[in-house]
């Protein structure tokens, strides 16, 4: 409980948040990180997904990457990319995409795929086009399925980063690592909590964007506004 | 006019769900094509709109080929009814009326407003333009979904099976005002269904198909009635069933019609 104490205390000391080494300056470090891992995993992923979903084919290439993905182990391959690539941020950046990568794919395509076909046959029979098939109906239908993939793969990826200070002196890792080398675990400790607190904050985030989302994709399942069933008129 | 020439949908895996059908659907009238399930007819009818291409044979519509206009274009041009309406879940009805003309370019706000008259026009309360379609009843999507094929004021419509999914007594209402619409608008339409009562209720013309897409015979309701071509087309009409086989009796001074099992089923007039 000691430690705890003292962890919550090296928090709460404004001096750790000043300064080249403050505590602020990881947390923008690891976000800016993450940031870049998901933001190029989404680039990659979710066309791919949404494609695969929207076409049919491919359907096997998702389901070997994701379920072969999560046997990696992220801190092996950091290392292997860390030796040939050396100290710096693109082997962390590298394996953490690797880490990213499958759950934004996996929710791209299977909500894609989700979206009732006789919807997207009806649009396309009236005269969409394919692209317009995409963009205004599987995407929309399609968001909180894959808006849920993105933020399995950001909690994954912040919680993960933390390795990246392993080869490369940046974000929260770096008052883990120091303060497990330096027998501080009061620093440690310090490091942990704040990835546990960033991880809550970006669920939460995220939360709020699939419930959005949600309510675009199925506005009638919403309590809240005037969405009573319309009265039956005799007529029909 | 649409016309199937020498028509064959065959695929890759062997099936072939439209043999060979040469036909005609005259303009401004109601062609219904009749068959039970897998028979190929929503096949045929998905050949106009170049939903399916046919392997060999040709479809035009006024005498060009349908092949030689752009498929989305082609479906802007052609109204299209689809059971349970297919309506887009996430959009509201007039949106979902308005559809196709936004599409085309026309303004949000012109199109919405048209659409508004359209739910009119199909029997809706234009209050219902601004819910989403999982709150309206079976019949009311179904309404929407006409609302929508009328949007761009296209020549033909096709219409697949479009009141299948709902009650027998909605249905009624349905067809009975699909044939108020149709003396008003005169479209060509393509309907196909694989309910004979609904057949003979609707269509100019009937189609009875056997497999493949093969017309087994091809006349108005009170022809076939009348002269079922042979076997196949008597029994799925149903000739000489109890339904069928109506007489005449007098009771209070009244003619009612009772049926071969002597249950009654009108009055004559007159």
């Amino acid at each position: 409980m000691n430690l705890f104490a003292e962890a919550i205390a090296y928090l709460l000391d404004p001096a750790n948040w000043q300064g080249p080494s403050s505590l602020g300056l990881r947390i923008l470090e690891h976000l800016t990180f993450s940031g870049a891992v998901l933001a190029l995993a989404a680039a990659i992923g979710i066309p791919a997904g949404v494609l695969i979903g929207h076409t049919g084919r491919g359907r096997g290439l998702v389901v070997a990457l994701t379920s072969g993905a999560r046997a990696i182990p992220t801190l092996g391959l950091l290392t292997i990319f860390g030796l040939a690539l050396g100290i710096g941020l693109e082997a962390p950046y590298l394996a953490l995409l690797v880490l990213a990568l499958p759950p934004v794919l996996a929710g791209a395509y299977a909500g894609v795929e989700s979206v009732d076909r006789a919807t997207v046959g009806g649009a396309r029979a009236i005269g969409m086009s394919e692209r317009q098939i995409v963009l205004q109906v599987e995407l929309p239908l399609a968001a909180p399925v894959l808006i849920g993939g993105v933020r399995s793969a950001a909690l994954q990826v912040i919680s993960t980063a933390t390795l990246a200070a392993y080869v490369s002196n940046t974000g929260l890792g770096r008052p883990i690592f120091q303060g497990v080398k330096a027998g501080d675990y009061e620093v440690m400790l310090a490091g942990a909590l704040l990835v546990a607190l960033l991880s809550l904050a970006v669920e939460l985030v995220f939360q709020a964007l699939q419930s959005a989302a949600a309510r675009r994709a199925e506005p009638t399942a919403v309590p809240a506004r005037a969405t009573a069933r319309a009265p039956e008129r005799n007529t029909a | 006019m649409i016309r199937f020439d020498a028509v064959r949908k065959e695929y890759p895996d062997g099936t072939v769900a439209v043999e060979d059908v040469t036909l005609e659907v005259p303009s401004h009238g109601v062609v219904v094509l009749v068959g039970s399930s897998g028979c190929g007819k929503t096949t045929l009818l998905r050949m106009v709109n170049r939903m399916v291409e046919p392997t060999s044979g040709t479809v035009s519509i006024d005498g060009v080929d349908v092949r030689s206009i752009d498929k989305v274009e082609l479906r802007r041009s052609i109204g299209y009814v689809l059971q349970a309406g297919g309506l887009l879940p996430h959009r509201t009805v007039a949106d979902n009326v308005a559809t196709v003309p936004v599409l085309q370019g026309t303004s949000r706000r012109e199109a919405r407003s048209a659409a508004l008259g359209l739910l009119e026009r199909v029997g809706l309360d234009p209050k219902l333009g601004d819910r989403y379609p999982a709150q309206l009843s079976g019949g009311q999507q179904q309404r929407v979904g006409v609302a929508r094929a009328l949007a761009a004021d296209p020549n033909i419509l096709l219409m697949d099976e479009p009141f299948g999914a709902v009650d027998p007594i909605v249905r009624d209402q349905l067809q009975q005002e699909m044939r108020t619409l149709q003396s008003e608008l005169g479209k060509t339409i393509l309907f196909v269904t694989h309910d004979i009562d609904e057949a003979f209720a609707l269509g100019d013309e009937v189609l009875v198909l056997r497999k493949g897409a093969e017309v087994a015979q091809r006349g108005t309701p009170a022809e076939i009635l009348a002269n079922p071509a042979d076997e196949f087309v008597s029994r799925f009409v149903g000739a000489g069933t109890s339904r069928r086989t109506l007489s005449v009796r007098e009771v209070d001074g009244r003619r009612i019609v009772v049926d071969g099992d002597d249950r009654p089923t009108g009055v004559l007039a007159g």
